[in-house]
């Protein structure tokens, strides 16, 4: 059933003088193109795109779609990526003409449905993270770490203290050292207790004047709550250090427990996992951080702030505004241009509007039922070194199934592609052998989460050999990573050389 | 509730299956004092129809006139934006996957951003592109840092002043923390003066950073400006307009040796500023050293051609501290969205609108340029963007226009901290292919009342 001419690089598919779009003719007075435009400014020749029609390029596309897992199609555990549904209605509310077409220096006086939008949007986030201040700047997670370093940064600037060093635990995502690096800290990595937890041992004979920022992801990775963290807290704070709470667990605490009320000071959101994006194939995220009230003055700006009277921008100075912009007082400034992902802000508004406080917190309840059971259904092939419990996700272990048998965590991952799920998470994170990162999410049904478990149960019974070649029903088999990075061919290249 | 499938029943079920007897037991872990004790203070839950009145309601809010003509510019455009594009981006097996970490169920969205790359490769005339960033600002940034770890220069970034203020402000916020000097130079006159440009550039420079057409919409001399970079063993970072290239020189062909842009003109809605798409691409040489995701052509072990993730020991997920970039997500589906464009487009479509934008801004600027009291601030040629000064001030043009049903802008006093010279009653006005001789008219008799 497949279609392979269909699927053929766009540029096998050119044909000389063939195009999918036509525009009007221009209704201006004609003026020879080189009066307008120096020839100096101008190219010689065209750029060389292919040369396809609107139909060619639709089944192109479409049928490509076809060679992909998502979630509308496929049950998608990914552990730590949260791949909850995405409800369609935030589709057709995020493209309602006066949001999707709203040009972002439009002035404040026609901008007061969407600024108040994003100020509720702050509020709600606030709320759920018991952390008053907020920037919907950041474009995803990993640029709201980064600026949350940065806001850290001009905080003990400001009472004139130096301070050089980030530390995380051993089970921190990538994003947090590559942050603190880039954010011109030195990375400290602590070592975790066997259990998977911070060592209070190890963090104390790491914390001095020269700590900074703690950071720490709560759920922790293996999904466990980081239940010492008071404790934690109240250590980094007596070396004057702040606590970074990296919120891609939060799916698995909203309305339970608040970061603020753990002794986090800054954190960020995944408006894109928790409040359930969609993922877009790799983004567009949303990363807004919330952080404690003496911190919000150094936010990147502008933020959305709600007051009486005459306006202070835009056109009309006479108009009495209710929303507008602001800079705080000591912005570190920018991270990117413009507002923030707007787009996905829009639709973790509809999501949380849609919920409401006691949805919210059955979210995080059936995600916890759910990874729960899917624990009980599996620990017996597939040991959890972390025990009976855990939070949203849990991390199993195939070492056992290695050692014994020679199936690796990457076998049973491939091997469930067959079965009609998309693989978990794994080899991440690092501090368990053979791991596989499973984060079923509230939005899947028990049946789903039974299938599931008997894939797996089927898979670890079946002939080594037989899933170390596996996949065996997807468009491709395994491919050569080897080559592909030995000799990198990174662009369609000419027939002709 | 919204969004659940297990019923009470199967909840008991479950539960049991645990070895708990409540939903409350399995947050344990959870300490008793760190427990919140009250619902949250959130807005009531919505149903579809309530949900859709509110959205409805607070689109209503965004515009207090009856049209809204879009002739605002500044980095977002009012382009037009074809229907297979929504057609191809609200497939389900797109915008709900994730990063194509499984090769084997992932070849659609990995095919699509390698034809992504090729595209870009072909639009900039440089050799290779990465798999996007989160929009212009970052882009420039990201390339600065990469530039630095190109030439080992680490003390000094020079960037002229006619780059977009809101990703000079970004390159800022990034460049504080590692101790590395952003020299601004100052551009009175809409483009830059070379040799003032020259006399900045030192042996420490690590890139030289160009904007063209430039934030007042004016074309820079890019040739000699690159050229200058180059002898001082600088690189040159070249921020374009993607829809610009259907007529104006590539990056790649006057030596640009890093190109970036905001994707956000090749079919991304403006939704008031986000997500867009930032495009990176470089010289072959320097792919070692390139932020962000890549793609790369492979086999399969039939020997089918395929494609997967590829120099992943860049990444922050393998390198960690050590990475290009902290960078995890790339902005996929506006990637998509691109690809789509310019597939549709092709050489010709592409050609067409760039030169539509031409003639209509020329012919705006003629026209706007007549009004009593508003000139033309720069005589320098532009493409599809230009500013004007008005010698009584914006706020009573905005005005005008507003009243009359127009968007225009931005005012540059929206950039006055960001140290936009020749800022005083100047605004800009960016003409799209969408516009048309009558809103051009009109706009000009409603300033001119």
């Amino acid at each position: 059933m497949r279609n392979t001419l269909a699927t053929k690089l766009l540029f096998d598919l050119s044909q000389p003088g063939r195009r999918g779009a036509v525009f009007p003719k221009s209704d201006v007075p004609d003026q020879a193109l080189d009066e307008l435009i120096p020839r100096a400014h101008q190219s010689t020749s065209a750029p060389a795109l292919p040369e396809v029609t609107e139909p060619e390029v639709i089944r192109h596309f479409v049928n490509l779609s076809t060679k992909n897992m998502s979630v509308d199609t496929h049950f998608y555990p990914l552990g730590s990526c949260t791949m909850k549904y995405n409800p369609k209605r935030h589709e057709r509310l995020s493209a309602l003409p006066g949001i999707v077409d709203m040009h972002p220096y439009r002035s404040v006086e026609d901008s007061q449905g969407m600024l108040e939008l994003l100020f509720t949007m702050q509020a709600m986030l606030a709320e759920i993270s018991g952390l008053p201040a907020i920037s919907l700047q950041p474009a995803a997670g990993a640029q709201g770490e980064f600026t949350a370093l940065l806001v850290s940064s001009a905080y003990f600037r400001d009472k004139g203290e130096t301070r050089t060093k980030v530390l995380f635990p051993n089970s921190a995502h990538g994003t947090n050292p590559a942050s603190a690096a880039l954010a011109g800290f030195e990375c400290v990595q602590l070592k975790s207790t066997a259990q998977g937890f911070v060592d209070l041992n190890e963090l104390s004979a790491h914390l001095d004047q020269s700590t900074a920022v703690f950071m720490v992801t709560n759920p922790n990775t293996l999904g466990m709550f980081e239940r010492d963290l008071p404790e934690i807290a109240r250590r980094v704070h007596a070396v004057g250090g702040l606590v970074y709470i990296d919120g891609a667990n939060m799916n698995a605490i909203c309305g339970i427990t608040r970061p603020g009320d753990f002794g986090g000071d800054m954190m960020h959101y995944n408006v894109h996992k928790t409040f359930t994006g969609p993922h877009g194939a790799g983004g567009p995220g949303s990363g807004p951080i919330a952080v404690r009230d003496f911190l919000g003055d150094y936010l990147p700006g502008p933020v959305v702030v709600r007051r009486e009277g005459p306006g202070t921008s835009g056109v009309s100075s006479d108009s009495t505004l209710v929303y507008d912009l602001a800079v705080p007082a000591r912005s570190i400034g920018r991270v990117r241009s413009f507002f923030g992902n707007v787009g996905i802000l829009v639709r973790g508004y509809c999501y949380l509007r849609t919920l409401g406080a006691a949805g919210v917190r059955a979210m995080s309840e059936n995600a916890v039922l759910n990874a729960n059971y899917l624990l009980a259904k599996l620990k017996d092939v597939l040991p959890v070194p972390q025990g009976d419990r855990c939070m949203h996700e849990f991390v199993a272990s195939a070492r056992q199934l290695k050692e014994e048998r020679g199936i690796s965590a990457m076998d049973i991952a491939k091997r469930l592609l067959d079965y009609g799920f998309h693989a978990p998470t794994v080899y991440f994170p690092l501090v368990v052998p053979e791991s596989i990162m499973i984060e079923p999410t509230e939005t899947e049904s028990r049946e789903t989460l039974d299938a599931f478990a008997q894939a797996i149960r089927d898979i670890v019974r079946e002939d080594p050999e037989l899933l170390h070649q596996a996949p065996h029903e997807t468009p491709i088999s395994r491919p050569d990573e080897v080559r592909a990075a030995r000799t990198p061919v990174l662009k369609w290249i000419t027939s002709e050389g | 509730m919204a969004y659940l499938y297990n019923t009470p029943q199967q909840q008991r079920e479950m539960l049991a299956t645990i070895g708990v007897g409540s939903i409350a037991e399995l947050f344990e872990q959870v300490p008793e004092n760190l427990r919140l004790r009250r619902p949250l203070d959130l807005p009531p839950a919505l149903t579809e129809i309530e949900l859709e009145n509110h959205l409805r309601e607070l689109a209503a809010k965004n515009t207090t006139k009856k049209t809204g003509v879009c002739f605002l510019g500044g980095g977002s455009y009012d382009h037009f934006i074809p229907s297979a594009i929504d057609a191809v981006a609200s497939r389900s097996e797109f915008y709900t996957a994730y990063t194509p970490y499984q090769a084997e169920a992932s070849q659609g969205t990995l095919q699509a951003f390698f034809e992504y790359q090729s595209l870009i490769c072909q639009l900039t005339g440089m050799d290779v592109s990465n798999a996007s960033l989160y929009e212009g600002g970052t882009a420039v940034s990201e390339a600065v840092f990469m530039a630095m770890r190109v030439t080992d220069r680490h003390s000094k970034v020079v960037i002229l002043g006619s780059v977009h203020p809101e990703y000079r402000q970004v390159c800022e916020t990034y460049l504080r923390q590692v101790n590395c000097e952003l020299v601004v130079v100052p551009v009175p006159d809409g483009i830059a003066d070379v040799a003032a440009v020259r006399q900045v550039l030192d042996d420490r420079t690590a890139c030289l950073v160009i904007q063209q057409p430039n934030f007042f919409g004016c074309l820079e001399q890019t040739r000699e400006l690159t050229d200058a970079a180059r002898k001082v063993g600088a690189l040159s970072v070249v921020s374009f307009d993607p829809i610009s290239l259907g007529l104006l020189a590539r990056p790649g062909e006057y030596g640009a040796d890093i190109a970036v842009a905001e994707g956000q003109a090749l079919g991304i809605p403006m939704q008031y500023g986000g997500p867009y798409l930032g495009i990176l691409a470089c010289r072959q040489e320097f792919v070692r050293k390139m932020p962000g995701r890549l793609i790369g052509e492979t086999v399969d072990r039939e020997g089918q051609r395929c494609y997967v993730l590829n120099l992943q020991a860049r990444e922050q997920h393998i390198r960690r501290e050590k990475a290009t970039s902290n960078i995890c997500t790339n902005q996929g589906l506006m990637a998509l969205r691109a690809t789509v464009y310019l597939s549709l487009l092709g050489p010709t479509g592409l050609r067409e609108v760039a030169e539509l934008c031409t003639r209509k801004a020329h012919y705006a600027a003629e026209r706007l340029s007549k009004v009593p009291g508003i000139e033309l601030a720069f005589r320098q040629p532009f493409f599809k963007e230009f500013a004007l000064r008005c010698r009584a001030g914006v706020d009573p043009i905005l005005k005008k226009a507003r009243a009359a049903g127009f968007d225009i802008g931005p005012d540059l006093k929206r950039f006055r901290n960001s140290g936009v010279s020749s800022a005083e009653n100047c605004l800009l006005i960016a003409v799209t292919e969408q516009r048309s001789r009558t809103e051009i008219d009109k706009l000009a008799e409603a300033l001119s009342g």
